[in-house]
């Protein structure tokens, strides 16, 4: 074979570990039964493929004969390491040994095992920080340093956060399994919060890399299309929609230096119309499909944002609406806050504002930045400055974000002129 | 593979608790009990006297010493123990999840570990060969 044909099958491998190594792994891992053992394995499969397809040219189904090949170096290595070295307890043994290869790698079973790393990685029995990294780094394939670099973390952090949860999955057992009926609503709630807290990071955080922080958004929001392929419940499907639309806004929250931009203030021309329509269309799904939760609200919320030609020809009323479905199904003061934001648009900025001081008096907001700088707000549109500067203040006491700092310097200064 | 399920309490709640709540709460254990050796998940199971009864020993240098405990001046207290088989972590957690006791503290689930002499694993219970 010439050199350039090499170099053609060699590219051809490459593309080919960029779609399906993560399956090939979720597949691998259920097989050996192990993390570990299934990634050498994944690793020696795609050795094998450099060296063989050259000659004996890419076979029909790659991933069958990664699966099958990967196994099979898989299982020779633990026979010859169990020779000599120290006998495998049962879960490091072959989970299973039965079927033919081709079938291991079926399409419908390959999917299934997807669903099973997510499901795994983001047990709740992992610590919160371990779940993030390690689904990063398996479900998602990033590396280690790409994870270090995103949370401002050393490599070797982030390893040891892998490490120890995968010590865990094998020392506690906890299955690879996609959870029954009964307990799927609570694992849901974990695994989409996981999936969430990667965009958010990517999304909100100010500090770190910008461009590795968009990675990670996007990361996430490709976790929520393949969790929507894969388990399509309306608030899987309401939580891609939400970080949609989201990163249809990215570009336009913040100026060219670096300054917040409200979302009344944001040049709509600039939203991706894209995200938005497919996000609508989600919505849409997630509603009639119910029970609607918190992530198809936030969702329906953001939708009618998205959709308003302006901050003042937003449909308020619905929102307020959306909100007070919120509040009923999950009461908290900080859904009560953004509800009185949008009755204040709805109603005025006095009806806003009553509601704010009640929800200040319970004290439970006390310590929340955004209740003081929203009350800053309200009494700045009721031309109220010494009130608004007193809650600025109060404000800017309570963040620590640079950028929201100097928004609420500006804000003060602007008062007192 | 075995659990241990260890269900931790606030003592002065359990000593407040009316004697027919209590009483209805221990019956339930043992309902739970019956139906855990059915369903081959039960191996041991023990209610515990409360945390002031112990005694700590520590022995050093060859000599035991013994003071009174527990050192933990935590709110809650280890009252009583399982011991169970289960196929894995999830298993285990659903039948904690099921103890009569569970909604008035907290249950820690615990897998065990082998013993480990020269280079192999070994169960650590006589039982269990």
């Amino acid at each position: 074979m010439n050199d350039e044909a090499a170099t053609g099958i060699r590219s051809e491998v490459e593309a080919i570990y960029r779609t399906e190594s993560r399956r090939v792994l979720a597949t691998l891992i259920r097989l050996l039964g192990d993390f570990d053992i299934a990634e050498e394995a994944l690793h020696d499969a795609f050795i094998a493929a450099v060296e063989q397809w050259p000659t004996e040219g890419v076979p029909a189904n790659a991933r069958a004969w990664l699966v099958s090949t990967g196994r099979f170096k898989a299982i020779d290595k633990l026979r010859r390491r169990a020779k000599y070295d120290v006998p495998l307890d049962d879960v490091a043994e072959p989970a299973d040994e039965r079927g033919d290869p081709a079938l291991l790698a079926d399409r419908e079973g390959v999917e299934d095992d997807r669903l099973r790393l997510v499901f795994t990685c983001c047990h709740p029995a992992i610590a919160p920080d371990a779940q993030v990294a390690l689904t990063l780094r398996e479900v998602c394939g990033l590396t280690t340093e790409a994870i270090a670099r995103a949370y401002l973390a050393t490599p070797a952090t982030i390893a040891q956060r892998i490490v120890r949860a995968k010590n865990k999955i094998r020392e506690a057992r906890i299955p690879y399994e996609v959870p029954g009926r009964t307990e799927l609503p609570q694992r849901l709630e974990s695994v989409l919060r996981v999936v969430y807290l990667v965009f958010n990071e990517g999304y909100l955080a100010s500090s770190g890399d910008s461009l590795t922080r968009h990675d990670l958004s996007l990361e996430a929001i490709r976790l929520g299309r393949l969790l929507v392929e894969l388990l399509p419940e309306s608030e899987v499907v309401g939580l891609l929609a939400l970080m949609l639309l989201h990163e249809s806004r990215r570009a336009t929250r913040t100026s060219p230096t670096g300054e917040i931009v409200l979302l009344a203030d944001q040049d709509r021309t600039q939203w991706d119309r894209a995200q938005i329509d497919d996000a609508v269309r989600l919505i849409e799904g997630a509603l009639a499909a119910g029970p609607v939760g918190r992530y198809t609200l936030q969702a329906a919320i953001a939708s009618i944002h998205a959709r308003a030609p302006s901050a003042e020809a937003t449909e308020w009323g619905r929102i307020v609406g959306f909100y007070d479905l919120m509040l009923r199904a999950d009461p908290s003061p900080v859904v009560a806050l953004n509800r009185a934001v949008a009755v204040a648009m709805r109603d005025g900025p006095a009806a806003g504002l009553a509601i704010v001081d009640d929800l200040l008096a319970d004290g439970e907001l006390d310590e929340y930045y955004l209740a003081h700088s929203a009350r800053a707000d309200l009494c700045r549109r009721l031309d109220r400055p010494a009130e608004a500067v007193k809650s600025y203040r109060r404000a800017l006491e309570l963040t620590q974000q640079p950028s929201e700092q100097r928004f609420l310097r500006g804000r003060i200064a602007e008062m007192e002129k | 593979m075995k659990y241990l399920v260890l269900i931790h309490l606030d003592e002065a709640m359990l000593e407040a608790m009316p004697e027919k709540e209590m009483s209805a709460l221990n019956d339930r254990h043992l309902e739970l009990n019956e139906a855990l050796l059915k369903s081959g998940h039960f191996i041991e199971a023990e209610a515990l006297q409360p945390a002031a009864t112990t005694a700590i020993v520590r022995v050093r240098n060859d000599k035991v010493g013994v003071t009174d405990g527990p050192f933990a001046e935590t709110k809650e207290q280890v009252a009583g123990f399982y011991f169970i088989e289960a196929r894995d972590l999830n298993e285990a957690i659903q039948v904690a999840s099921r103890l009569p006791s569970a909604p008035l503290g907290t249950v820690e689930v615990r897998p065990c570990r082998n013993l480990i002499v020269d280079g192999t694993p070994r169960p650590a219970s006589s039982k269990s060969k």
